[in-house]
């Protein structure tokens, strides 16, 4: 009897363990071979110096040397990180703050809201090739949109993606058209688990719209917001599709649109226009951009939880 | 009877066999390359090979042009690229070299080097060791293409000198008519761009001083090439610095525009899109009348053998029949290629007179001598140049980037 609930005792674990092992290894081997196994052989990578398109010999912090402090390639960093920056503010303050009013005005109901939602949240859905390209006819010096119509009200147009001062702004409109519907969505979500007590409660204590927005739905959305803030840091740092697309993989014209993934895909994989393929350099630069978005995102995180109030 | 009969069949028997053995032994090599469009003209030109060579059949296998370098060193890394690789030139071979990627060719395994002329064989030498790696294919021109019935139209005839195409320019936009078609909107026309109107202010003599290390970009002759590039901002399109060279084909084959900087690769493309276009393909203007008209001129890439190719004896084959007056003259007729090998026939007009344009050419002075280390003259240029135009830099400013950017592996540039 002793023997027997013995071994029932031994083998009731391991078969646990046996299935926990079987469910978790599928996720577990396509995490490691796709995520884990490219950022430690990058992180190897980035170590050594390249014979041509072999690594050749380990020259330790060599690599993260010149894209942080040997000119020119230090300039391109630092003006690439600070194309991010930008993109990064002007996302947060026109794309983020465009979609909680927008979120706010479909959460009121008004004629149409439907319609609306379905409108706002479209273009989310194209593929960022044809937005970018889409955007690119719109803003075409001679036969665009933007500027067909500014010469119909008699204004001079603007070679917009070709002008230093006005392209990364071009960029960064077509990217809120494409994307103005997701942050939308997310926040009206936030905003209609708020339950309808509270929101009558204010307004029977004489709220108007300003003091329900600032006062009670900013406080309890808070969930919502950590989620679009954390997104729209990672895919500002990580952005690459349509500046590809719109400003080329040099990131024109002279680097006014050139963002820290354009700069590591032409550093890593360059072509004889652009450059020369150093897959040492790309990978250091691929290294720090990981430490920085990880390590900015678990400390936002860890900010913007403290903050949020629980219902 | 009988034994006749089976004496037939066993010499039947050995023929057949004697039939599929060859077949059996037949090498196939495998051509890769980035170029689709170009691939019935290559299946001819390897048809003709193996009718020369009938043990040996070649495959045509393409790739797209945008991700040709990462899948060929990739391939090659991992052991299964092509047999034959269809390379660019200059600096596109360093890493693939450096990592002993590509066979050295010599007159011994490629006796139809004889047949190429030196400048082409820089194309497709490493700068580090002198050997040739590939085998030059074609040489592209850039110059002005000329639309001769806008300018018959508005009265005018092509300049020729500086101070002509000014005029003229002047005069066609008076018009209406876009005098340039270009802009700066494609990063890596940028370059060429600045080839094609600087080249004939700078002369053999500053790229002699340049690359034996007597002078660099900072020179006051390069400084002033590139200031004349300034006065082109008023007869380039609206908003030119948007345009990108897709747009100005279109105002070129449209004729809204009168003129185009381009390069010898588009004459098959403009004729396709445009047949009636009745262009011409000239020389860019001179400073002052009586001095030569030179175009630019550099080699486009070449044919290079797998150093890991299974097949290397029959590859080898392969690139040196690349080289012959047959194959030279069958990728001039089919393909419109000006061939660097030597005799071959030129049928069409347009291509001989870029051919005969070609005797008085200066080189792409970035792309042949300033690629084969980071940075490189051409990421520097293209950075560099579209804020010039743009007024945000002088030309001294650019001259002293590209200088002191160069100056990081190339010693003569270094204190200077």
């Amino acid at each position: 009897m002793s023997d027997v609930r013995r071994r029932a005792r031994f083998y009731w674990p391991r078969r646990r363990t046996i299935w926990i092992v079987f469910l978790l290894l599928p996720a577990a081997l396509i995490m490691s071979v796709f995520v884990l196994w490219p950022l430690l052989s990058a992180l190897r990578l980035s170590f050594y110096g390249f014979n041509g398109l072999r690594p050749a010999e380990f020259i330790g912090f060599e690599n993260f040397r010149r894209v942080l402090m040997e000119h020119p390639f230090s300039d391109w960093t630092y003006n690439a990180f600070g194309n991010n920056v930008i993109v990064f503010c002007a996302l947060m303050v026109f794309e983020n703050g465009t979609a909680f009013l927008l979120a706010f005005a479909l959460l009121k109901a008004l004629p149409g809201h439907r319609v609306h939602q379905v409108i706002v949240f479209l273009p989310v859905v194209l593929s960022a090739v044809i937005v970018g390209f889409l955007w690119k006819l719109f803003l075409h010096p001679l036969f665009g949109l933007v500027n067909q119509s500014l010469a119909l009200v008699g204004l001079p147009g603007r070679a917009w993606l070709g002008d230093e001062s006005t392209a990364l702004g071009s960029i960064i409109v077509a990217n809120i058209w494409h994307w103005l519907g997701f942050p939308t969505l997310v926040l009206l979500a936030g905003m209609q688990r708020i339950s309808k007590e509270v929101l009558e409660a204010a307004r029977l204590d004489g709220a108007g719209d300003f003091k329900l927005l600032t006062k009670i739905i900013w406080p309890l959305i808070g969930p919502s917001v950590t989620i679009v803030c954390i997104l729209t840091f990672i895919g500002s740092f990580n952005w690459f599709e349509l500046p590809y697309i719109m400003a080329g993989v040099s990131g024109s014209p002279g680097g006014a649109t050139d963002v820290l993934g354009l700069y590591f895909y032409r550093t890593a994989f360059g072509s004889t226009t652009t450059g020369i393929q150093d897959f040492g350099q790309g990978s250091a630069l691929a290294v720090l951009m990981f430490i920085f978005i990880a390590g900015i995102t678990v400390v936002a995180l860890r900010i913007l939880r403290r903050r949020e109030v629980q219902m | 009877m009988k034994i006749r009969g089976i004496g037939r069949i066993a010499l039947a028997a050995m023929a057949a066999w004697s039939l599929t053995a060859t077949a059996a032994l037949a090498t196939e090599v495998s051509f890769w390359t980035w170029r689709q469009e170009d691939k019935a003209a290559y299946q001819e030109m390897f048809a003709d090979f193996t009718k020369l060579n009938p043990d040996i059949t070649v495959k045509f296998e393409s790739f797209p042009d945008d991700d040709y370098p990462t899948i060929v060193s990739t391939a090659l890394a991992a052991g299964h690229a092509g047999d034959v690789i269809h390379t660019h030139a200059y600096g596109w071979l360093v890493p693939f070299v450096k990592a002993g990627y590509f066979v050295p060719l010599d007159s011994a395994s490629v006796p139809s080097i004889a047949n190429m002329p030196p400048d082409a064989l820089i194309a497709g030498s490493y700068n580090g060791d002198g050997k040739l790696y590939s085998l030059p294919f074609a040489s592209q021109t850039l110059g002005l293409f000329i639309n001769k019935d806008v300018f018959a139209k508005a009265g005018l005839t092509p300049p020729t000198t500086w101070d002509e195409f000014i005029t003229v320019s002047k005069a066609l936009k008076a018009k209406g008519i876009i005098p340039l078609a270009n802009g700066l909107g494609t990063n890596w026309f940028n370059e060429m761009f600045v080839a094609i109107f600087t080249n004939p202010f700078l002369g053999p003599d500053f790229v002699k001083d340049l690359t034996t290390g007597k002078t660099t970009f900072k020179d006051p002759r390069y400084v002033a090439a590139l200031g004349k590039l300034l006065e082109l901002r008023d007869y380039m399109p609206p908003g030119f610095e948007g345009v990108d060279y897709d747009t100005a084909g279109q105002l070129f084959l449209t004729g809204r525009a009168a003129m185009l900087a381009g390069g010898s690769f588009d004459i098959a493309t403009y004729r396709g899109a445009n047949p009636k276009i009745n262009m011409d393909f000239i020389a860019p203007p001179s400073p002052k009348a009586g001095d030569p008209r030179y175009v630019t001129k550099f080699f486009d890439g070449g044919y290079a053998v797998n150093a890991a190719s299974p097949n290397r004896e029959a590859a080898l084959k392969l690139v040196n029949y690349m080289g012959t007056k047959a194959f030279g003259d069958k990728q001039a007729s089919l393909l419109g290629n000006i061939s660097p090998i030597k005799g071959v026939e030129i049928k069409d007009p347009m291509l001989s007179q870029v051919a005969a344009l070609n005797q008085s050419a200066m080189p792409h002075i970035n792309v042949v001598y300033f690629r084969f280390q980071k940075p490189t003259g051409s990421e520097l240029l293209q950075g560099d140049i579209t804020k010039m135009m743009a007024g945000s830099i002088t030309p001294e400013q650019l001259a002293a980037d590209l200088t002191n950017g160069i100056a990081k592996w190339y010693p003569p540039f270094q204190g200077k």
